[in-house]
């Protein structure tokens, strides 16, 4: 099945989906979340008649115009990427995975493309009523949109309601409900959607705060804040829970994930939470090496309960994962890559028996791939350390986004107080940090999903699919071609983009 | 009802779902056709803004279906969306990158310091308006005429050219001169399409010059197409196909000339379509009528459905491999499980509701036709 494997072409076709994945998600959480915001604004708009709120609103939907335009164009890709880079992994999983993405196709872009005019142009077209509809239905769009793709990327993290077809070699869906309705899709979504309602929030308190410090559109940016900050703290609270509902489900769907963000090498009873410390680099999972150089600060427990809801329980390190642990009945990856191997064997007999005519023998061979199967991915890796994800990105990603996500609540209720207290204005060290919140909503939102991502490696398919199976057969120069080309096309859109931004905010509402 | 149809009926269904999406789809490219007019018929700065205002409007449905398209086929037919995109990378490439670059055009072009300057973004423009649609209709050209590739026993695929998808329209044969046929006739039906959306949208008594270049517009691209319409029309006619023969693939001489016999609708659907384009032209070109782009729309998606539809009925294979036939692709043994046909088929259930709230909204916003002030409104493009 992985003949002919060019490890240099799948690495490259991770760089270009990580590569058009970041540049996507730099623009898709600002249009989940200031969709939201700007249909708040808008109602207060048309329940109030104040020119001052229409002012306001149209300048913050400039801004969205813009934004959305680049999220579509970085968007486009991402769909078809799967088909173009990763095209086994199209076909082993295309019956689960294309059926959100057609869903997201019907349900959610139509009410995005289609209500997307109106909000626009339709200020003088169409009633008020049905134009503050239609601003919400953008809203409404756009973060269904974001449900399908996100019980996509669920399944492939914990892949339920699904059976592998040997007569078709893919996997099938067996029951759309568990797809859609999987815990760890409904807690991917609300995690997401509320830090793209935050992020949201932060755009408009950056640009808010820059005009505070300048004296200018004094008004709009304040009435802008108050509305912003509420929603932004209440998403953030939010987003702090339903983060810490993750974690725990990493913990029992994917724990080699969550023994690597935390730099765990020897699984631990009352294992403490690593918050500060230095991964050491050259730590091999096989070899005695401490895991961290130097300095390290863990809270003792915290990891059993944030892993298991209970202080003393076990949670198992990379070693036990790999090379498993009889004490704590831990299968390592190891001993799943035998079972893995006899899988595969058994389906290769499997096809050989039908292809033959001989009904028996395929039945026997049936009989052991379904014993096995389970580990299937498995039987594809050729040693067992290549279950462990990169640990010093995970842990370093991991820590940048909480340690954004715990400021983040605090700097919405520093704006909150001092806008009730009305000495926001002169507060110049807040309206400073402010000024730069949205970068670094933008810093922990990347680093979110580099944890999600590059913490399921070596896997496309949690247990059941590597990326080195998944992958087209192409060439690394081809793939490396096509990643500079979209490297250098993303990067001018983006440098238009903000240029054409700056500028828009630099003339501000009047002239809007 | 959904759980009573069988698998075959659930592979046809879906067969012509995917068609319908994909002739919208065709019927929607007046946007990249209007695009692609917009220097030969917009003289001056204020007709090119209502041009774009115009085509503005509408571009990201055009967009959005493109995209179902995909994801449908995706849903439904895994195994041509693994083959063809991994396949033919480099054609879906060169036309995702025409799509990319569309999108931001319209929003960026007038914008002040868009880097670039507005003549990049109407290039941006034109490009996904020839270039994009060309190869898209090459793509489809070779649902008829075969692709190079093979599939292994997981029906993994190796293409076996190293142009990768482009050689459907760069190596000297018949099978790249129909493709190509069947992309410029894509080309000037959408710039057809384009003039005929542009006389319903605008208010061109405010610019009455641009007015008689459009309707020019209209007749002179149907007469372009016409030869190349009929290259791939008389092609079909005669060409050999790609059935399934005793569960086998076989090359069948006059395979779609026996489609259409055996699937007399088809040829109705053709003529029908063809004619209606015909008459919405004419009407267009030649009186002082609106409305042609109605003709012309729908008469589009019916040409479109005799395209996607007779590749794929009647034991055919709609995605033949030339180099290996035994890994052709058909809607038997492309399509997903019967159980994801039926939850897919559950959510189409939806498609009318949708359909319905678009025609609502496409009414309520084109009512009044587009005027010069629109351009100048704060949104405007």
């Amino acid at each position: 099945m992985i003949e002919n494997l060019d490890l240099g072409m799948v690495n490259w076709a991770r760089a270009q989906f990580a590569l058009t994945a970041m540049y996507h998600w730099i623009f898709v959480p600002l249009t989940l979340g200031i969709s939201w915001i700007i249909a708040f604004y808008h109602t207060i708009y048309v329940r109030t008649g104040s020119e001052e709120w229409k002012r306001l609103t149209r300048f913050w939907m400039k801004l969205f115009g813009i934004n959305f335009a680049i999220g579509v164009a970085t968007g486009i890709i991402m769909e078809f990427e799967f088909g173009t880079n990763w095209s086994n992994y199209s076909w082993m999983v295309g019956d689960i995975f294309g059926a959100p993405l057609a869903v997201e196709g019907i349900v959610a872009f139509f009410i995005e493309a289609t209500f997307f005019a109106v909000m626009f142009f339709g200020w003088n077209r169409v009633s008020k009523g049905f134009h503050l509809f239609s601003t919400w239905m953008v809203a409404v769009g756009s973060n269904l949109s974001a449900v399908w793709i996100l019980v996509a990327n669920s399944w492939m993290q914990y892949p339920v309601g699904q059976a592998f077809n040997p007569d078709t070699a893919r996997f099938e869906m067996q029951n759309f409900f568990e797809v859609a309705l999987s815990p760890f899709a409904v807690n991917k979504f609300t995690h997401t959607t509320s830090a793209s309602m935050m992020m949201g929030a932060l755009f408009i308190i950056s640009i808010s705060s820059w005009y505070l410090l300048r004296g200018r559109h004094v008004i709009m940016a304040k009435r802008s804040i108050v509305v912003a900050a509420s929603l932004g703290l209440i998403a953030s609270i939010f987003t702090i829970f339903n983060g810490d509902e993750s974690a725990y489900q990493i913990a029992q769907v994917q724990p080699m994930k969550l023994a690597a963000v935390e730099g765990l090498y020897e699984g631990q009873t009352n294992a403490g939470l690593a918050v500060f410390g230095v991964i050491n680099q050259d730590k091999k999972v096989y070899d005695s090496q401490p895991a961290f150089t130097g300095f390290n600060v863990h809270v003792p427990g915290v990891l059993s309960l944030m892993a298991n809801r209970s202080f003393g329980s076990f949670v198992p390190g990379m070693k036990d994962l790999t090379y498993g642990n009889a004490e704590h009945n831990i299968l390592g990856a190891a001993q799943k890559m035998e079972l893995g191997q006899k899988a595969v064997a058994s389906l290769d007999a499997y096809r050989q028996a039908k292809k033959a005519g001989d009904a028996a023998a395929a039945e026997v061979q049936l009989a052991a791939f379904n014993e096995n199967k389970v580990h299937l991915g498995y039987g594809y890796l050729n040693k067992a350390d290549e279950a462990v994800p990169p640990v010093a990105l995970n842990f370093y990603a991991f820590r940048i986004m909480i340690a954004l996500g715990i400021l983040f609540p605090l700097i919405f209720i520093g704006y909150l107080l001092f806008s009730y207290r009305g000495s926001l204005e002169r507060k110049k060290c807040l309206l400073g940090l402010g000024t730069i919140t949205y970068v670094l909503g933008i810093i922990a939102s990347q680093a979110g999903w580099i944890v999600a991502e590059v913490g399921r490696q070596p896997w496309a398919i949690q247990d059941l699919l590597p990326v080195t199976v998944a992958r087209t057969n192409l060439t690394a120069g081809t793939v490396q071609t096509t990643f500079f080309m979209f490297l250098v096309l993303f990067t001018l859109l983006l440098i238009a983009e903000i240029s054409i931004m700056a500028k828009q905010i630099n003339i501000g509402p009047e002239e809007n | 009802m959904i759980e009573s149809l069988d698998y075959v009926t659930l592979q046809h269904l879906w067969w012509l779902l995917c068609s319908v999406v994909g002739a919208l789809f065709l019927a929607m490219t007046f946007v990249q056709g209007g695009q692609s007019l917009l220097w030969q018929v917009a003289k001056t700065q204020t007709e090119k803004d209502l041009i774009i205002n115009s085509l503005g409007r509408k571009w990201e449905l055009t967009f959005t279906t493109l995209v179902l398209f995909g994801g449908a086929l995706f849903a439904s037919f895994p195994k041509f969306y693994s083959t063809s995109f991994g396949g033919a990378y480099w054609v879906w490439i060169a036309i995702l990158f025409t799509f990319i670059v569309q999108a931001v055009s319209y929003e960026f072009r007038k914008k002040p310091r868009n880097i670039f300057g507005s003549l990049i973004y109407e290039g941006f423009l034109f490009l996904n308006g020839v270039v994009g649609i060309l190869l898209i209709g090459a793509a489809v050209g070779t649902f008829f005429t075969g692709s190079n590739f093979q599939l292994d026993a997981n029906n993994f695929v190796t293409w076996t050219h190293p142009l990768r998808g482009l050689e459907a329209a760069l190596t000297p044969s018949f099978s790249s001169v129909f493709n190509i046929a069947l992309g410029v006739f894509l080309v000037f039906n959408a710039r057809t399409l384009g003039a005929m959306y542009l006389i319903n949208n605008l208010e061109l008594s405010e610019a009455p010059d641009m007015e008689t270049r459009l309707r020019a517009a209209t007749w002179q691209n149907l007469l372009l197409s016409l030869p190349f319409c009929l290259l791939v029309v008389g092609s079909l006619l005669f060409m050999p196909g790609y059935g399934i023969v005793d569960g086998t693939i076989k090359i069948v001489s006059f395979k779609y000339l026996q489609n259409l016999v055996a699937n007399p609708w088809l040829l109705v659907l053709l003529l029908i379509g063809l004619g209606l384009l015909v008459t919405g032209v004419w009407k267009t070109a030649r009186t002082k009528a609106t409305r042609g782009i109605w003709c012309g729309g729908i008469g589009t998606v019916l040409v479109g459905l005799t395209v996607l539809l007779l590749p794929a009925y009647n034991n055919t294979a709609f995605y033949p491999s030339k180099t290996h036939l035994e890994s052709s692709l058909t809607i038997y043994n492309a399509s997903s499980s019967p159980y994801t046909l039926k939850v897919m088929t559950y959510v189409a259930l939806t498609i009318p509701f949708v359909l319905a709230y678009i025609a609502y909204v496409w009414w309520l916003m084109d009512r009044q036709k587009l005027k010069i002030e629109d351009t100048g409104d704060k949104a405007a493009y």
